[in-house]
């Protein structure tokens, strides 16, 4: 039996493919006019046959399919990396395997597949409710058919999420309370609401520089973040995490595995791992972005890593800070002294715990430092004044 | 040794940009000085910052040889002078040191405050002045008029006036004529006690202290032993020379002579600016005429952006100061800052080099505090207490009074900028000495505190002028003055750095500048920030930074920690960058802004 802050281990799959780049998206993802998918699941496998050993001797608690757009993917190749994990490791009873999707109907038709396959999650890439903001982000499909999506995932899955941006340029509250209510009425227990923000590289980015985008601004962000985790809890949802909202036993597991900072390996192009090796040390891993720079290192070496970056302590602090305090838990003070073997309050700017708790942004109580919910919204400038 | 009657030792003066050192240039290759290979635009201004903004900070002289139309083979001695308000000090000790001066004025410009300013300084030293129109090739140029102006405005004979363009050099051999035929030549005997005057002193890494030398009686050789007659420091010669301008060395410097002696000096101090050198076996009875040693007259403080740079800084204010005796420098500590220095300067430009060096040959990132002038506080009990930072203020109850310094400026104004450049003038406390009009331009002369003037005066002056304002000044005492200080509070806690002395009339307006500023460039934080500016106990502006309510990344995808980390690391090490005062993390750029004379 683990203990209970143990979050497991977890599988990320990268699939970098998307029929067209969103203009918010800074993620891997690219846009192909076609490609080998056989190659691409041999190449997952191989990656898959690297990266187990690392994980192996602890029961696998997740496996997420993230892109791009893995719902792209043929039903097959998801089974082929699913059996391929199941070979090679150890499934947990309670194992969480959850797949991206978009809502159109051309990738509904491939729900069931997927189901087959032994996916028992989608997360839908939903994004809002409304058609006009819709276009304005991009997305392939309209309101009508991102409800049907639901309502079809839910008969073929036994949970599922959804995805909504906001805080977009020109909401007001009211339109914003209407859209989430209706989201509401669809959810099955788990949503990801996330605040629109404005990434380099991307398409808004170019139109924010040039004046063409004008965003709500801090004060009208707080305001609709404030909205929103109070509709949610009436409803009650639990803000579990800054952007993520589920009712009790509906938390994504995989995302708890890295926000507990756990350890994940991660293959396909571009994906991120953290591995505790032999010994003791911890790991942060990467892949090759470029989707065709990867296939070809896999097919070559068997694997698509990039040389591995060893995390000293200090570096693991702020990581665990950095996603530990994202969520409503907190972080173990236990697991702070485990990560720089001293006293947690040494571990910490004394003077910033002191200040961020007079002012309610942190409390430490039940061994458990937290940024409570004000400090949680103020996380960015909280962590780099907490660390020494 | 050179006849006395063959040499001619002359300085160039003119406002800036007006082609002092275009026609220096062209001089030194007229004679041959340099090749053209050799020849790098503006020869005579050495290190970059001067010959970036066009300005020369250092004296330097050049010997040019000259076979005049009369046949005779001529020695000239060039001795080229600051152009700035700043160094005007330089400006006469380099005067001293000859016996005529060409007075450049550009002929599409006209005399300016600088022309003025410098005419008299060389009217001071006794000076036969050559006025030489410059530009004459430019369609704008106005010959008659500005000969009109150096007559009226000067009061000198410009009938006679050299026209040239140095550009071009067209008319240059008629400048090196009446150098040879209108300026006198030195007077002094070989055979006398030695006496020659220290013109400047530099440091240089290969051949230690180089000083330069006006020698009016006796000569200098190699192994002469000297004596420095004000610091009795003795060193012996070991190198002679005159620069060409490249440094040539020379058996002896006789009387009349400009040249350089190395004698194994370790430190600048030895060999102060203005000392007469004479010989130890037989030293000459009685001292030159020295110059009055150059006074600091703004002062601030120097803060490393990252305190570990401590020591750095010192070391380069060192080595600085081993070329500029003119610039001082002294441990500060300041509770926002940390440690530094109080630095003292000869002005504003001065220190903006000075500034511009360490970050330039040093790479030094610094902070610095709002400059100040020195006050002299009379206390009660009769004691004077020299005041250079704003932050050591004696409690106001022990203070009898207090005096400032103040200046006598001169403003040359087209007319139609006149009425602002008074309004200015009288904003600034400004009491009005003289107002006389050439032309379409006025010559206005002003008595101003020292103090409004380092605050926004000259970039005001020039914005409000589009640039037609010139501007100089001079020291003129000091007066009493119904003086304050005004303390910068943030969150109740006083940022000494920030603290300032200004006139009891100004305080409230200055105070309400100063916290809008910073409520501008203090970034928004976890909690409210109240800037207060107070006189004593008494709050006369506040202004209030809001907490920021939202700072947090809405999704973290894909396990990508390492993003975020990096992003952290900068963060932290921007922390590193901050100044706590009172819980509020300043930004050192917010110290810098709201320091920055531009009000």
């Amino acid at each position: 039996m683990r203990p209970a802050d143990d979050p497991g281990a977890a599988l990320y799959v990268h699939w970098p493919f998307c029929r067209a780049k969103c203009p918010y998206c800074d993620f891997n993802s690219h846009v192909r006019p076609e490609i080998d998918e056989d190659r691409w699941a041999g190449a997952l496998e191989a990656e898959l046959r690297h990266a187990a050993p690392f994980l192996r001797g602890r029961p696998l608690a997740s496996i997420f399919f993230g892109g791009g757009t893995p719902s792209l993917m043929a039903p097959r190749t998801v089974a082929r990396v699913i059996d391929g994990a199941a070979r090679l490791l150890d499934f947990d009873p309670a194992i969480e395997i959850t797949l991206e999707a978009n809502p159109t109907s051309v990738e509904a038709g491939r729900f069931a597949g997927y189901a087959l396959a032994g996916v028992g999650r989608v997360s839908l890439g939903v994004q809002s409710l409304d058609d006009a903001a819709l276009r304005f982000l991009g997305r392939e499909h309209d309101a009508a058919q991102a409800l049907e999506a639901v309502a079809l995932a839910r008969r073929h899955f036994p949970r599922v999420s959804f995805d909504l941006i906001y805080a977009r340029p020109g909401q007001s509250p009211a339109s914003w309370e209407a859209e989430l209510r209706r989201a509401l009425d669809e959810s099955a227990g788990h949503l990801s609401l996330y605040q629109l923000t404005i990434e380099p590289g991307t398409r808004f980015h170019a139109l924010q520089r040039d004046g063409r985008l004008v965003m709500p601004g801090e004060e009208a962000e707080a305001d609709l973040y404030a909205l929103t985790d109070a509709l949610l809890a009436s409803s009650g949802y639990d803000a579990y995490e800054v952007s993520n909202y589920a009712r009790p036993g509906e938390e994504c597991r995989h995302n708890l595995v890295y926000w507990r900072y756990g350890d994940y390996a991660g293959i396909g192009p571009g994906a991120h791992g953290r591995l505790t090796l032999e010994g003791g040390s911890r790991v942060a891993t990467q892949t090759r972005r470029a989707p065709e720079a990867w296939l070809k290192a896999v097919e070559a070496h068997g694997h698509g890593e990039l040389p591995r970056e060893t995390l000293s302590q200090d570096d693991q602090l702020a990581e665990r800070l950095l996603m530990g305090l994202r969520l409503k838990e907190g972080v173990p003070l236990s697991r702070i002294e485990s990560a720089t073997g001293a006293p947690w309050r040494s571990a910490l700017d004394a003077d910033a715990l002191r200040r961020f708790g007079g002012e309610g942004f942190v409390a430490v109580d039940a061994g458990r430092l937290r940024a409570t919910q004000e400090g949680r919204l103020r996380l960015d400038r909280l962590v780099p004044a907490l660390l020494p | 040794m050179t006849d006395l009657s063959h040499i001619r030792n002359f300085a160039i003066i003119a406002h800036i940009d007006h082609g002092k050192s275009t026609l220096a240039d062209r001089l030194i290759q007229t004679c041959g000085g340099l090749d053209e290979r050799e020849m790098q635009s503006q020869v005579l201004d050495s290190m970059d910052i001067e010959r970036e903004r066009g300005i020369t900070i250092k004296a330097q002289t050049v010997r040019l040889r000259y076979t005049g139309k009369d046949g005779r083979d001529y020695v000239f001695n060039l001795i080229d002078t600051p152009g700035h308000v700043d160094f005007s000090y330089e400006v006469s000790r380099s005067l001293r040191a000859c016996e005529g001066s060409l007075l450049v004025v550009d002929a599409t410009q006209g005399v300016e405050a600088q022309t003025l300013a410098n005419a008299y300084q060389a009217i001071d030293a006794d000076h036969e002045i050559v006025p030489v129109l410059n530009k004459i090739d430019l369609p704008a140029a106005e010959v008659d008029r500005v000969k009109g102006q150096i007559e009226d405005i000067i009061g000198l004979d410009a009938a006679d006036a050299v026209q040239i363009s140095a550009k071009t050099g067209l008319g240059v051999d008629g400048v090196l004529e009446a150098i040879a035929g209108r300026l006198p030549a030195p007077k002094g005997d070989a055979e006398a006690p030695l006496q020659a005057l220290i013109v400047d002193s530099w440091y240089d890494a290969y051949l230690g202290v180089v000083t330069l030398v006006r020698v009016r009686e006796g000569r200098i050789r190699k192994g002469s032993k000297l004596l420095m007659m004000g610091t009795r420091a003795t060193h012996t010669v070991d190198r002679a020379g005159v620069f060409t301008p490249k440094p040539l060395l020379v058996d002896e410097l006789g009387p009349g002579e400009v040249g350089f002696i190395t004698a194994g000096v370790k430190d600048i101090a030895d060999t102060r600016v203005g000392d007469t050198i004479t010989e130890e076996k037989r030293p000459a009875s009685e001292a030159l005429a020295g110059f009055r040693p150059s006074q600091p007259v703004v002062f601030c403080g120097m803060f490393p952006a990252d305190a570990a740079d401590f020591d750095s800084l010192r070391d380069a204010l060192g080595k600085l100061r081993l070329n500029d005796a003119s610039f001082e420098f002294e441990p500060e500590s300041s509770t926002a800052l940390g440690l530094g220095f109080r630095c003292g300067f000869l002005g504003l430009l001065h220190l903006e080099i000075i500034q511009e060096r360490l970050d330039r040959e040093f790479d030094l990132d610094l902070v610095l505090t709002a400059p100040s002038v020195v006050y002299r506080v009379h206390m009660i009990g009769g004691s004077v207490l020299e005041l250079h930072n704003p932050a050591d203020y004696p409690d106001p109850t022990r203070i009898r009074h207090v005096e400032e310094p103040w200046i006598k400026a001169s403003i040359m104004v087209p007319d139609d900028y006149l009425g602002k450049v008074l309004e200015l003038c009288t904003e600034k406390r400004g009491i009005q000495q003289e107002l006389t009009y050439v032309g379409s331009r006025a010559l206005v002369v002003y008595r101003l505190p020292l103090n409004e003037v380092v605050y926004d005066f000259y970039d005001r002056l020039k914005s409000m002028s589009r640039g037609y304002a010139s501007f100089d000044y001079q020291l003129d005492g000091y007066g009493e003055s119904d003086l304050v200080k005004l303390s910068v509070l943030v969150n109740a806690e006083p940022v000494d750095s920030l603290a300032l002395i200004v006139h009891r009339t100004m305080a409230e307006k200055r105070g309400r500048a100063l916290c809008e500023k910073l409520k501008d460039l203090i970034p928004r934080q976890m909690f409210k920030i109240a800037i207060q500016a107070a006189i004593g106990g008494k709050v006369i502006a506040r202004e209030t930074v809001s907490a920021f309510r939202k700072d947090v990344t809405a999704k973290c995808y894909g396990g990508d920690i390492t993003r975020k980390r990096k992003l952290l690391e900068k963060q932290k090490a921007g922390k590193k960058r901050m100044r706590n005062v009172g819980n509020v993390e300043i930004p050192q750029e917010a110290f810098l802004a709201a320091l920055k004379m531009d009000g």
